[in-house]
C-alpha cells in the first residue's frame, strides 16, 4: 500500500501514540481491509479524536430535541444550524470552544478561536453579525481566605502558600487579560462586533481556562449552502491562507487533558491572521452570491482532512485532491503534515462545473490564494495524491460517520452528598451591609465594561442595546429584524447539581431573552467537561444534557447544534462542569426592546416571582406551588457564600421549568402591552444585587427604596417553618424572579394583569433618591448608590490594571 | 448627490457608511474598489474604518498606495471634499493629505465607547450646521487614535483654525478624562488648511440612526451636503454673471 519512504512504520507504539486504541485500530483495518500508513493512520487519528467525532458525547448529544417549526438546518446536518426568521430571511448560529488552546497561548488561542466560529457561519452563506463570548478563569483577585475548603475543593492550590498564591493570581490575570486581547485583536480587525457575554472567575478554572465563542449570520433562505461535495467532476478549490505547518493535529491535541508537559504542544496551537479572515469572508459571500458554488466547507479542526472527507461523506460522494496544488508556506511539508495542518483562514470549495473562472476572477480581486487542487468523484472514497502517488485512500463515509461511539460509566460523585449536608444557617454572622459591597466587587458579579470597551461592539451599526444588560439585541438593518442573544451558565449550580445546572442554564438565558423583550427561539449549546473516561465527569455530562434537553422540550427551543469541550483538567484538578447555552430570541417590535435599569424616579418597584423562589404571601395556591422540593429561601450555590463565606456549597437552586415559564410569558406580557420601563432577572448575588444593578443605569444612577418585610421576614407559604434570615432574603438565587419597574399610574394594571394570570408576585418599593434602601427583617440598609457603582464598576479594572505583565495590545 | 465610499482591503465601516450616508435625504453612496483610478463622478469622497491591510507595517501605511489614493490626492487637491474616519483618518495623514500621526492609544488598550466632541470651527465644510461650542456624541472604536503631531505643526493647526473637534466632558470642557486615546491637545478631528480635507478619529456613520444612541454623525454628512450646494449655487451665479 502507498508509503512514502520518509514515513515511519505503523507499530502498536505509534498507534497508542496517535490517541487510537488497539480496538479502534482493528476497526480502521477492517474498514480499509488492510493496514493504514502513517499519513492514514494521522487521518483516522484526527478523525476520530474526541473534538471531531464526539465518540464519548455523541449518544447523549441524541437526547437534545432538535427539531421545530421554525428549523432549516438541523443541528448535525451542517457547521451551524439555521433558524428561519420569518420574511424569507434565516439565521445561523453556533457556539464553539477554544479552551486548550487558550490556556497555553491565551492570545492567539482566543483570537483563533474568533476567526474559528466566524468562518463556521459564512460557510453556511451567511454573513456573520455579531459574537458573543462564555469565558472562565481562576480568580484574579486575592480573597484572602478563600477556600480553605477541606473536604469539598480537592485540589492543592486551595492550601498553597501566599507566594504561591500570588504568582497563581498572576498567571490568572495573564490568561484573562490575553484571552481579552485576543478576542479583541480577532473580533476588532474582522468587523463583527463582540456585544455580549459572561465571565466567571473560579479556582476550579485555574489553569484550564474556558473560552467559548459564539457567532450568528443572517441570510436569505435561498442563499443557503451546503458542505457537500456534490456533482461528480465538479471541481475541488482550495481557497484562502497557504498550509504551514502550525497546529500539527490541534484536534487530537484538544482531546487530552492539559498536563505540566502541554507547554511543548504549543506548536499545536494555530496563529491566525484576522485581515486575511476578513478578505476570505468577502470573497465568499461575493462567490456565493453568484451561482458558482455546489458546496463549501471550512477547514477547522483537522484541517483539509476534515473538510474533503466530510464533504464528500455528506453528499454520498468521493472526492480526490492533489497535495502537490495545494498552496504552501513553506517547502518540504510531507502530505501527513500538510493534512493534518490547521492553519487559519482557509476553505474548501466544490465549485460548479464551468464557474471555475468565476471563483478564480473572485479570489483575484480579493488577492486570496486560490487553487484548483481535485474534483468530486463516484466512489466514495477520499483519494489523496501527491505529485499523483497516492498517500491516503480512505472510504470518506466510515471515515467521517463511523467513528466507534461510547457510552462510558456514569457514577454520582462522592462529594456531592457530603456538599448536599452542610447546614448553611451554622454560618458565622456577618455584616450584610458590607457583603453586598463586597459582591459587587467580585470579579465575577462586577462590571465587565473593562473588557467590553476593548471590544469593538458598535461596528455593523446594529448594536440597539449594548453590553452590559440582560441581553445583547441587535437590530439587523437590511433585514429588519431586531435579534437578542445571550449566553449563560452557573458553572457552581451545575457542580452542585449537573441536572439542575443545565435546566437553569437555559432558564436563565430564556429569562434574559425575556427581559430584554424577546421571544425565545433556539438554543446553541457549548458542553464544557473533564476527561470522560472518569465516571464522575461523564455522570456530570449526562445529567447536564438531560437536563438541558429538557429544558428546551419546556421552551420549544431546540439545539441547533454546538460543541463538546472534554478533557478540561488541569493539574490542579478538573473545571467545574460548564455547559454553556448561548439562545436566540426575536424582539418583534422595536417598543419591546427593554434594558435592565431604572428609568425614572417615582416608578414603582415590582418582583414577578417570590423573593424566596417560591410561594410569597401572594400566591394563591401555595398547597399546590410549583417547585415543591424546591429550597426556596436556601443560599445553597450563591455567590454570597462563594464570595463572602469562601463556600462552593449546595444544595444548588432548583428550577421548576412550568412555573418559569409562566414568570416569563407574564412578563412579555406586560412588554408587550407597553407597560414595563425595565426588567432584570435575578440570577448570581440575588435580589440585593440584581437591585443595585437596576440602579446603574449608564445614563444616569437612580436610587431605590425596597421593603422586603413582608416577604422577606416570613417564610408564609414556603416549606419549613423557620423564619428567613436577611441575607437569605437578600442574596438567595431561587429561581425564576424578574425585577421590573412600572409608572406609578400602571401600577394597579400591571398588578391586576399578574394576579389574573396566577402569578406570584411583589410590589417593592420605588424607584428614586441616591440610595439603594432596602429594608428586611427589621433593619434597613442604605447603600449610597455611588459607592456601589464605584466597587461594581471598577473592581476588575483595579484588579488587572495594576499588573504590569497584563498583556495589551499586541505588536504586531 | 454621489458620495463614494473607498473599499480598501481590510475596509470594514465601509458596509455602514453606506448605510449611513443612504439614510440622509439627498444623498447617494457607492462603493468605490481600491483598484479602481478615478473619482470623477463623484461629489465627495469618504475613506471608511477598518483595518485596511490588516494595518501592518503602520495604520494606513500600505493602503496609501492603493491605486485609487493617486484619484483620492488628486481630487483633494483640487478641492473636492474628502472624509476620513477613523481608519481612513489614518490613511489621510499616511497620505500625507492631513498634518500629524496617530499612535497607539495612552492605555495600549483598544477603545470603544461613547464620547463627546466639541465643535471647535463651526463655519468647516463639515460642520456647517453646528454652532461653535456644539457637542457631538459620537462612538469611537479604535487601537491607534492618539492624534500626535510635533509643536510646530500643533501651531499651525491651531492657528489656521484647522482643529474641527475635541474631545470634551459632557459640559464641554476639554479635560483630560474627556480623552478616550490621550490625543494631544484632546484633538478628535483636524482639517487640512485649505479645510477640504476632514479627517477624524470617532464614528460619524455610527451615529445616524436612534436607535444607537446618537444622530450627530448625520450632522457632518449634512454639513457636507449644504457645502457642495453652496459651493454649487455659487459656482452657478458665477456662471450667470458671466454670461449676463
Amino acid at each position: 500500500m502507498p508509503k512514502s519512504n520518509a514515513d515511519p512504520t505503523v507499530t502498536p507504539e505509534l498507534v497508542a501514540e496517535h490517541g487510537l486504541t488497539p480496538e479502534e485500530f482493528e476497526r480502521i483495518k477492517k474498514i480499509l481491509g488492510r493496514e493504514p500508513n502513517f499519513t492514514e493512520l494521522g487521518i483516522f487519528s484526527v478523525m476520530w479524536s474526541e473534538h471531531c467525532s464526539y465518540k464519548n458525547s455523541r449518544k447523549e448529544l441524541k437526547k437534545f430535541p432538535t427539531s421545530g417549526p421554525n428549523i432549516l438546518v438541523k443541528a448535525g446536518e451542517e457547521n451551524a444550524g439555521v433558524v428561519d426568521i420569518g420574511d424569507g430571511w434565516a439565521i445561523a448560529f453556533k457556539i464553539e470552544s477554544h479552551n486548550h488552546p487558550s490556556a497555553i497561548e491565551p492570545f492567539q488561542g482566543a483570537a483563533t478561536g474568533v476567526g474559528g466560529i466566524i468562518r463556521d457561519i459564512f460557510t453556511m452563506g451567511a454573513r456573520p453579525e455579531f459574537c458573543l463570548n462564555s469565558l472562565r478563569f481562576g480568580p484574579i483577585i486575592d480573597g484572602g481566605t478563600r477556600f480553605a475548603i477541606s473536604q469539598n475543593k480537592e485540589g492543592p492550590t486551595a492550601r498553597r502558600n501566599p507566594q504561591d498564591r500570588h504568582s497563581q493570581i498572576a498567571a490568572n490575570r495573564r490568561l484573562f487579560t490575553g484571552v481579552v486581547s485576543g478576542i479583541a485583536h480577532y473580533g476588532n480587525c474582522v468587523g463583527v462586533p463582540t456585544i455580549g457575554g459572561e465571565i466567571y472567575f473560579d479556582e476550579s478554572f485555574q489553569g484550564n481556562p474556558l473560552v467559548n465563542v459564539f457567532c450568528l449570520g443572517v441570510l436569505r433562505h435561498e442563499q443557503l449552502v451546503r458542505g457537500a461535495a456534490r456533482g461528480v467532476g465538479n471541481p475541488v478549490f482550495y481557497v484562502g491562507a497557504e498550509t504551514g505547518r502550525d497546529g500539527l493535529a490541534g484536534a487530537a491535541f484538544a482531546s487530552r487533558e492539559l498536563t505540566e508537559e502541554s507547554r511543548q504542544d504549543r506548536p499545536a496551537v494555530q496563529v491566525g491572521d484576522p485581515f486575511k479572515e476578513k478578505l476570505l469572508l468577502e470573497a465568499c459571500l461575493e462567490l456565493l452570491a453568484r451561482d458558482a458554488v455546489a458546496g463549501i466547507q471550512d477547514m477547522g479542526a483537522a484541517g483539509l482532512t476534515c473538510s474533503t472527507c466530510e464533504t464528500a461523506s455528506r453528499a454520498g460522494s468521493g472526492i480526490e485532491i492533489d497535495l502537490a496544488k495545494v498552496p504552501k508556506r513553506e517547502p518540504g511539508m510531507t502530505p501527513y503534515e500538510i493534512l493534518l495542518s490547521e492553519s487559519q483562514e482557509r476553505m474548501l470549495i466544490i465549485a460548479k462545473r464551468g464557474k471555475e473562472n468565476v471563483v478564480r476572477e473572485i479570489f483575484d480581486k480579493w488577492d486570496v490564494p486560490c487553487a484548483e487542487i481535485g474534483r468530486v468523484t463516484d466512489d466514495g472514497m477520499m483519494r489523496v495524491r501527491n505529485n499523483g502517488a497516492i498517500a491516503a485512500e480512505i472510504p470518506a463515509k466510515p471515515l467521517a460517520e463511523q467513528a466507534p461511539l461510547y457510552s462510558r460509566e456514569a457514577k454520582p460523585p462522592s462529594s456531592v452528598a457530603a456538599v448536599y449536608d452542610r447546614r448553611i444557617n451554622e454560618l458565622p454572622k456577618i455584616d450584610n451591609h458590607e457583603a453586598l459591597r463586597q459582591l459587587l466587587r467580585d470579579p465575577t458579579i462586577a462590571s465587565k465594561n473593562w473588557v467590553y470597551r476593548q471590544y469593538d461592539h458598535t461596528v455593523r451599526t446594529g448594536t440597539v442595546v449594548k453590553p452590559g444588560s440582560d441581553a445583547a439585541v441587535f437590530f439587523v438593518r437590511y433585514a429588519n429584524k431586531i435579534l437578542a442573544a445571550t449566553t449563560d451558565c452557573n458553572s457552581l449550580y451545575s457542580r452542585l447539581d449537573p441536572r439542575q445546572g443545565g435546566k437553569i442554564a437555559v432558564a436563565e438565558a430564556a429569562r434574559n431573552l425575556t427581559c430584554s423583550g424577546a421571544k425565545p427561539l433556539a438554543i446553541t449549546d457549548n458542553l464544557n467537561f473533564g476527561n470522560p473516561y472518569k465516571p464522575e465527569n461523564f455522570w456530570q455530562l449526562r445529567e447536564a444534557v438531560e437536563g438541558i434537553a429538557e429544558a428546551c422540550r419546556a421552551f420549544g427551543t431546540p439545539v441547533t447544534g454546538g460543541n463538546v469541550s472534554l478533557y478540561n483538567e488541569s493539574p490542579a484538578g478538573v473545571v467545574d462542569p460548564t455547559p454553556t447555552v448561548a439562545m436566540v430570541g426575536l424582539i418583534d417590535k422595536e417598543e419591546h426592546i427593554t434594558t435592565q435599569w431604572f428609568k425614572d424616579a417615582g416608578d414603582a418597584i415590582i418582583l414577578v416571582g417570590a423573593v424566596g423562589g417560591v410561594a410569597g404571601p401572594t400566591f394563591p395556591n401555595s398547597a399546590k406551588s410549583p417547585g415543591v422540593g424546591d429550597p426556596g429561601y436556601s443560599l445553597g450555590g450563591s455567590q454570597f457564600l462563594r464570595v463572602c463565606h469562601a463556600r462552593k456549597e449546595g444544595p444548588s437552586p432548583r428550577v421548576d421549568l412550568a412555573h418559569e415559564i409562566k414568570v416569563q410569558s407574564a412578563a412579555r406580557e406586560l412588554i408587550c402591552e407597553g407597560l414595563v420601563k425595565s426588567a432584570h432577572d435575578c440570577s448570581e448575588g440575588g435580589l440585593a444585587v440584581a437591585l443595585a444593578e437596576c440602579c446603574f443605569n449608564p445614563s444616569g444612577r437612580l436610587g431605590a427604596d425596597v421593603d422586603l418585610e413582608n416577604c422577606g421576614g416570613s417564610r408564609a407559604g414556603c416549606a419549613g417553618d423557620t423564619p428567613a434570615s436577611t441575607e437569605e432574603a437578600l442574596f438567595n438565587e431561587s429561581q425564576s424572579r424578574i425585577v421590573i419597574s412600572v409608572t406609578a399610574e400602571n401600577l394597579e394594571k400591571t398588578m391586576s394583569t399578574l394576579r389574573a394570570r396566577d402569578v406570584p408576585f411583589q410590589h417593592l418599593g420605588k424607584v428614586g433618591g441616591d440610595e439603594l434602601r432596602i429594608r428586611a427583617d427589621n433593619e434597613t440598609f442604605h447603600w449610597p448608590v455611588v459607592d456601589l457603582y464605584d466597587d461594581w464598576w471598577n473592581a476588575i479594572c483595579r484588579a488587572v490594571e495594576s499588573d504590569s505583565l497584563a498583556e495589551r495590545i499586541p505588536s504586531l | 448627490m454621489k458620495f463614494a465610499v473607498i473599499q480598501f482591503p481590510g475596509s470594514n465601516c465601509d458596509q455602514d457608511c453606506i448605510a449611513a450616508i443612504n439614510s440622509i435625504e439627498g444623498l447617494r453612496a457607492e462603493y468605490v474598489w481600491h483598484k479602481e483610478t478615478s473619482l470623477r463622478d463623484f461629489d465627495a469622497i469618504v475613506l471608511p474604518g477598518g483595518f485596511a491591510y490588516g494595518d501592518y507595517l503602520r495604520c494606513g501605511a500600505i493602503a496609501r498606495f492603493s491605486p485609487i489614493m493617486q484619484a483620492v490626492v488628486s481630487d483633494a487637491r483640487a478641492g473636492k471634499l474628502v472624509l476620513g474616519t477613523c481608519n481612513g483618518f489614518q490613511i489621510l495623514c499616511e497620505a500625507g493629505l492631513l498634518p500629524g500621526a496617530l499612535v497607539r492609544n495612552r492605555s495600549l488598550r483598544f477603545v470603544c465607547e461613547m464620547v463627546t466632541t466639541r465643535v471647535e470651527v463651526a463655519d468647516s465644510a463639515f460642520t456647517h450646521s453646528c454652532a461653535e461650542g456644539t457637542l457631538l456624541r459620537l462612538p469611537v472604536a479604535h487601537g491607534e487614535g492618539c492624534f500626535f503631531a510635533d509643536a510646530k505643526t500643533l501651531r499651525d493647526l491651531n492657528q489656521h483654525r484647522q482643529v474641527i473637534l475635541r474631545y470634551a466632558d459632557e459640559n464641554g470642557r476639554i479635560v483630560p478624562e474627556a480623552n478616550p486615546n490621550g490625543s494631544i491637545e484632546n484633538i478628535a478631528g483636524i482639517s487640512n488648511r485649505e479645510r477640504n480635507v476632514f479627517g477624524l478619529m470617532p464614528h460619524p456613520d455610527r451615529a445616524c440612526d436612534e436607535r444607537l444612541g446618537s444622530t450627530d454623525g448625520a450632522k457632518i454628512f449634512r454639513s457636507m451636503m449644504q457645502t457642495i450646494n453652496a459651493n454649487r449655487a455659487q459656482a452657478a451665479s458665477g456662471l450667470a454673471r458671466q454670461v449676463a
